[in-house]
């Protein structure tokens, strides 16, 4: 049975994470049709048989369909087998990522209590930092496998886009450690179900406002979308680090930046914005402050958390399509100095505030 | 730890190693060896030792083999031809590799590894509170003296890649990768 429990939540972080991705294709569509002031997105229609036209269903299915038929083509001078390894060692460090990320309380079913996250691990933000990490990877050996330079310009900027960003987001999420003094991600939800003043909810983004520009800013590079895209810069690299991919795979690495999307949506989110936390509501029930407890089931209250969990989720999704077609691109240097000579001592000025207004005033959660 | 766990994670692990040292692509060995130090942070997850699980992939198979990746891709190496290894060389390493096999296989066998008994682990094993107490404690001295090592390198790195180039570095065709 505890297997079965096990198995279950794993499927259910997998496909949760892949739904958003490719329901990720459709809104970045509209978000960009309804930015350039046009409809967008309403021409796939499922034979003619639909009297009305159900964009988002019909485009969630002719994609994929169109991708993976397409003809899977290997160009002569790649290493053949890297080149077919690449897409899947972008894409599952992509997907595995969330297993980490708590979506819900623990619940009472059955008489068993049920953690709401995939893998109960101790030390879930470094595991998110581990699984960034190796999705380098994909980018280095698609674009080094190609034989071509223009896939392998892509590579080389991408590596290093990611490698310096990744220093930014691990000094933002250090002062995040030190402001819940735990590297468990369900840890630091729970801390944020506290109230300050007795009706501010403590959120980490009430302490921490510059550690999560920092990481949304620094998610966003690593998911190497406009206004980081250098690494596939259309203008001068044709498609960059996936120039020589086509098809499925090609599929593949767009799948893997969506995943990358929803990923970061999902940090934010448990790091600063209470991750299924709704303000007030706990299992005892709704308690706003200087009225009465009004009861709520727990088993109601545990969805409502989970419901919350992902309507905060697809904003933060949202809020990233909005960047992505407002932004225009950084040149290369502007992002390396973005990185390293911006973000960087910022985020080591932040822990060391941190650190200090800890020692002064005490712990805070 | 599991045997249904340890045994294919063994084969995998050794195949892992054989490929580093097999393969005459330099990438491909490279990948052998990122799989290798990825497979070795799954023992220590199945060890409960989750801290130094992530540790071992953040650094060694995310960070320093990336930048091996990075410089091998950046060479351009082709693949090593295999004629161009004498027979002695290979006597040697084996034996050396022998040599290597048999003084670690002594050291083993004189030493009883506290952890080898089926002992009960001890309280909070390998968590990051327990783990950080023994280091900012027992073996403080260490692991400051470490942390100097490491900024002595950094600065190393700097100074080195800082000194100003020779022009005739500069007018020198930058290395592509030929079809």
């Amino acid at each position: 049975m505890e297997w079965l429990i096990a198995g279950v939540k794993c499927l259910l972080v997998i496909l949760l994470v892949l739904q958003l991705s490719a329901l990720m294709l459709w809104v970045e569509r509209k978000g960009a049709a309804l930015i350039q002031n046009r409809i967008g997105a309403n021409r796939a229609n499922l034979l003619g048989i639909f009297p009305v036209n159900l964009g988002f269903t019909n485009t969630l299915i002719a994609d994929p369909v169109k991708m993976f038929t397409k003809e899977d083509y290997v160009p002569d001078g790649a290493d053949k087998f890297i080149h077919s390894l690449a897409p899947f060692l972008a894409l599952f460090p992509a997907i595995i990522t969330f297993a980490a990320i708590p979506f819900g309380d623990t619940i009472e079913l059955a008489g068993r209590s049920i953690e709401l996250r995939a893998v109960g691990i101790d030390v879930g933000i470094l595991y998110i930092s581990a699984t960034v990490a190796m999705g380098v990877y994909g980018v280095v050996l698609a674009g080094w496998a190609s034989n071509n330079r223009w896939a392998l310009l892509g590579s080389i900027r991408g590596t290093a886009q990611m490698i310096s960003y990744e220093l930014a987001m691990g000094l933002a999420v250090v002062s995040c450690v030190l402001l819940y003094g735990t590297l468990d991600l369900q840890d630091m939800v729970r801390q944020q179900g506290q109230m300050l003043f007795g009706w501010l909810p403590a959120w980490g983004v009430v302490y921490q406002q510059l550690a999560f520009i920092l990481i949304f800013t620094a998610g966003m590079a690593e998911s190497k979308r406009v206004p980081f895209d250098i690494p596939e810069a259309e203008s001068e690299l044709v498609a960059g680090y996936f120039t020589e991919y086509s098809g499925g795979k090609q599929a593949s690495f767009m799948l893997a930046d969506f995943a990358e999307v929803v990923m970061v949506a999902g940090l934010v989110t448990t790091l600063f914005f209470g991750g299924w936390q709704i303000p007030y509501l706990s299992s005892q029930g709704l308690a706003l402050p200087g009225m009465a407890v009004i009861t709520v089931s727990p088993l109601l209250v545990s969805l409502l958390q989970v419901a919350a969990f992902l309507v905060k989720v697809l904003f933060f999704c949202w809020l990233q399509v909005l960047v992505r077609w407002t932004v225009p691109r950084f040149r290369y240097d502007q992002l390396m100095n973005l990185g390293w000579k911006a973000m960087m001592p910022i985020a080591l000025l932040n822990v060391f505030v941190t650190a200090l207004a800890i020692l002064l005033f005490g712990e805070v959660a | 730890m599991s045997p249904y766990l340890f045994y294919p994670l063994a084969c995998l692990t050794i195949a892992g190693a054989l490929g580093v040292v097999l393969n005459n692509n330099p990438v491909r060995s490279a990948l052998s060896l990122v799989a290798t130090l990825f497979l070795l942070a799954v023992y220590y997850i199945a060890l409960q030792a989750h801290l130094v699980a992530a540790l071992q992939i953040i650094v060694y198979a995310g960070a320093v083999m990336v930048l091996f990746l990075f410089v091998i891709t950046l060479l351009n190496l082709s693949p090593d031809p295999a004629d161009r290894t004498s027979p002695l060389f290979g006597a040697a390493a084996l034996g050396s590799a022998l040599l290597l096999a048999v003084v670690l296989g002594r050291a083993l066998w004189a030493t009883t590894l506290p952890g080898a008994a089926n002992t009960p682990l001890p309280e909070g094993f390998g968590t990051t509170v327990v783990l950080a107490r023994q280091l900012f404690s027992e073996y403080l001295v260490a692991f400051e003296l470490t942390s100097i090592l490491l900024l002595v390198a950094v600065v190393g790195a700097v100074v080195l890649a800082k000194r100003d180039p020779s022009p005739a570095d500069m007018d020198a065709p930058a290395p592509g990768r030929e079809a």
